[in-house]
């Protein structure tokens, strides 16, 4: 017990947890504004792929690491274009093309690593962000290396006070929660439902894509095709587990990277030589199943969420 | 002519025609609208009149014809252009967001989606709803509003934009009497305020009440176009079906033996719901019996145990004389128990099957199918024939049923459930939302079954509807059952003490 009480009151400990987080924020916040605008994006897991792949890819080829942001956000907008416009102004399934774009996305990160380095055996790496370095704070004793964190982690909390801004503080925002709920409301006072729609999509699969090059630009240095790991799937889970607030999501986010971040360091303690190592690996999942079950009981579900909506029907 | 024939011309409608498939919805509909005034739309479910005004407001886009608003024509399919216009529009089914507040579901649309808000909002609203005595929270979130206080909000998200014109579908279809009334205040707020409304209703009371003119639309034309100070209800009832028109009248006649008996059943209360206490009730052939009674006092739990949808939680129920062992939705229809549910959309059929497969619902596992596999000839037939015999107008039987309106719905329903010549028939607000001539067609199809000798369960809140049909009246009140009354023995004014629940008391000491 007392080291499970170490773990938790150590500074490292909580620089990981708010560094296995950042990916999660951000996948989080572009779920949650497709989700909002009634569109479930079930391509995050693949957009997440291609996101890690294209900004990984993007330094390599000589870009700033700023660039190859941007060149993960520009890929995941142009799958989350595909997403959107298959499911809105076609209606099709949202199930179907989300699923169907997660396959492509990974594929085609797939078929572009071999395509651009064919001869390697092991990929290479690249100079990542690094903790940046802040005056005063970072000198703090123990505050000063949990919160020893790179650019993009700071961008991500960023991003999640901006979504929750724009959704509760702006015509914009009020307009993707009404698109979720009601499109026919949002037709009937002359905004297009259409636009609306796949804009959201679009952002919302631009931001999964930059959490996904988090793990390629600064979790890690270098790309691998399994690194993605199903985070695509827990922020679906967080999106309900947030009850569709982005504070809520936030803090979902943070508590499965506890879980996770606490599993790791408890398979290092005596507990880790009686028990089965996959029990550990297991206890973020479950604890989350747990949290969620707890958390969404009275959560109120965007009404139209993965309805499509065809003008004119009766 | 009303006061404001010379008054400027607000909106002209001219010659607009529109087709769903091989149906013909608005065939060449021309209308003029001036500033302060009511035009009532009147017609039939299924006339064209929301069809019309969706057009107006761009729902729709027409195949041939011009919408004027103010002298300029209006850009077709574009609801932007319509508001921009100041043509507003309060849906007959609401289109506001139940997840967001009162204020924001006016302000939705309002301001560039790139700017922030601007400030001044909340105090126009507040205005707004003093002036036309519109009163909600501006902060209430909408999803916890009655029906009326919703109405308002649609009517405010209306105003807020500066509206000249107001469209209203169906305003009232959902309202209770008393709310009527103040929506009718409201409007003639409005109009002496120079607003001009086209209400849109088959209630003729209201037309004549609340309008100027009336412009009366049967199978998508305009048949008439009348003064309401120059007609009366008989002339315009008249214009809207095509011809005179009375409600069917049951004759007495002598009963036969008890088809169903429910003895001493009882079932728990759900929430403010409250279930039946030691229902005693007897159906007999050749009878139709009505249950008078305000909603939600215990008529649908009735309703569900004789539907075989719910169990009593004590008491039996016996068929013929003989008590039920098992009783379920399956046995009910096998022991010839046939529905008319009271709400024809999501307990009545299933929107987006075809009018085939709703016709079979019912009979898809006995009648229309053999070791398992469907037999669609029959089916198709079986539709054809309910299509035919019960003059459901529809394109055809492939027609997906959300596109039929309320009154052929009904018709199909009613047919699907008398076709197997059913022995006892539970019609559960079998003629609610439905117009005249739908309303005297189902009834005058239950007094025919009971004169072919089934058991007929009425449930109403229409007074008028249960003495005009019933042959023993029973009234509920708190999942009480009263004695039968029979035909004529009671006062309407009598019968409202019972529901008030005031009599109960005596019959408890019998």
């Amino acid at each position: 017990m007392s080291e499970i009480v170490d773990i938790l009151i150590s500074a490292s400990f909580w620089a990981a947890v708010i560094r296995i987080a950042t990916p999660l924020i951000l996948a989080t916040m572009g779920e949650l504004i497709c989700e909002r605008a009634g569109v479930l994006n079930l391509g995050i897991e693949g957009i997440m792929v291609i996101g890690a792949f294209a900004g990984w890819m993007a330094v390599y080829q000589g870009l700033p690491l700023w660039g190859g942001v941007a060149v993960a956000m520009g890929a995941g907008m142009l799958f989350g274009l595909l997403h959107s416009t298959l499911t809105v102004p076609f209606g099709l399934s949202q199930h179907v093309v989300g699923l169907g774009v997660t396959l492509l996305a990974t594929a085609s990160a797939s078929f572009a690593y071999r395509l651009m380095l064919p001869e390697v055996t092991s990929p290479p790496k690249i100079e990542p962000f690094q903790p940046l370095h802040i005056p005063s704070l970072s000198d703090l004793p123990w505050a000063g290396e949990a919160l020893s964190q790179t650019a993009l982690t700071w961008t991500a909390f960023a991003v999640a006070g901006l979504v929750a801004w724009v959704l509760y503080r702006t015509p914009l925002g009020l307009a993707v929660r009404a698109v979720g709920e009601n499109p026919a409301a949002v037709e009937a006072q002359g905004l297009s439902v259409t636009g609306l729609r796949m804009g959201a999509v679009i952002v919302g699969s631009g931001l999964m894509a930059v959490g996904g090059a988090f793990l390629t630009l600064s979790a890690f240095s270098s790309f691998f095709f399994e690194m993605v790991n199903g985070r695509g799937w827990i922020c679906i889970a967080l999106v309900v587990f947030g009850a569709w607030k982005p504070g809520k999501a936030v803090l979902g986010a943070i508590l499965f990277a506890g879980f996770d971040a606490l599993q790791i360091r408890l398979q290092q303690t005596d507990l880790g030589a009686v028990l089965p190592y996959q029990l550990f690996l297991a206890l973020p999942f479950i604890l989350s199943i747990l949290a969620l079950i707890l958390m969404s009981r009275r959560a109120e579900v965007p009404a139209s969420l993965m309805v499509p909506y065809n003008k004119g029907e009766r | 002519m009303s006061q404001n024939a010379g008054a400027e011309v607000v909106l002209r409608l001219d010659r607009i025609t529109k087709s769903f498939g091989a149906l013909r919805a608005n065939d060449a509909v021309s209308l003029t609208l001036r500033r302060g005034e009511v035009v009532a739309l009147l017609g039939e479910n299924g006339a064209g009149k929301t069809t019309l005004m969706n057009i107006l407001f761009g729902h729709y886009v027409a195949d041939e014809g011009v919408v004027e608003v103010f002298g300029a024509p209006l850009p077709p399919g574009n609801p932007r252009a319509a508001l921009a216009a100041g043509v507003g529009m309060v849906h007959q089914h609401f289109t506001l967001a139940g997840n967001l507040t009162v204020l924001d579901n006016i302000r939705l649309g309002t301001e560039s989606l790139w700017s922030r808000w601007h400030a001044g909002a909340r105090e126009k609203v507040q205005r707004l709803s003093r002036d036309f005595g519109l009163a909600v929270h501006p902060d209430a979130k909408v999803g916890r509003l009655s029906v009326g206080e919703r109405q308002r909000v649609e009517i405010l998200k209306a105003l807020y934009r500066d509206a000249r014109v107001l469209i209203l579908d169906e305003p009232t279809a959902v309202l209770t009497p008393q709310e009527s009334e103040a929506l009718f205040a409201t409007l003639r707020k409005a109009t002496a305020l120079g607003l001009s409304i086209i209400f849109i209703s088959h209630k003729l009371h209201e037309v004549m009440a609340i309008a100027d003119r009336c412009v009366v639309l049967r199978h998508g034309r305009v048949v008439g176009e009348v003064d309401t100070h120059a007609t009366d209800k008989a002339a315009l009832a008249a214009l809207m079906v095509g011809g005179e028109l009375s409600l069917p009248r049951a004759e007495a006649r002598a009963p036969g033996p008890v088809l169903m008996q429910l003895d001493a059943v009882s079932t728990p209360d759900r929430g403010a719901a409250p279930g039946l206490k030691a229902v005693r009730l007897s159906l007999r052939a050749g009878q139709i019996t009505g249950l008078a009674g305000v909603s939600g006092n215990g008529q649908a739990a009735l309703a569900e145990i004789v539907a075989g949808l719910a169990l009593p939680g004590s008491g039996a129920i016996s068929l013929r004389g003989s008590p039920v062992a098992r009783w379920s939705p399956g046995e009910a229809l096998a022991r010839g128990v046939a529905r008319i549910p009271e709400d024809r959309h999501h307990q009545g059929s299933i929107a987006d099957f075809d009018l085939t497969e709703n016709a079979v619902l019912e009979g898809y596992k006995t009648r229309f199918s053999r070791r398992g596999w469907m037999n669609w000839r029959a089916a198709r037939g079986f539709a054809e024939g309910i299509i035919r015999d019960y003059d459901v107008r529809c394109p055809g039987p492939e027609t997906r049923i959300r596109l039929l309106s309320g009154g052929n719905m009904q018709k199909l329903i009613l047919g699907r459930a008398m076709a197997p010549g059913p022995e006892i028939i539970l019609a559960n607000q079998p003629v609610r939302g439905l117009d005249v001539g739908a309303i005297a067609y189902v009834q005058g199809q239950l007094i025919a079954a009971r004169d072919r000798g089934a058991a007929v369960l009425l449930i109403s809140e229409d007074l008028d509807e249960i003495m005009g049909l019933s042959d023993v009246i029973h009234v509920m009140s708190q999942g009480r059952l009263s004695p039968g009354f029979a035909r004529g023995t009671m006062t309407a004014a009598e019968l409202g003490l019972w529901m008030a629940g005031q009599k109960f008391g005596d019959s408890d000491a019998a």
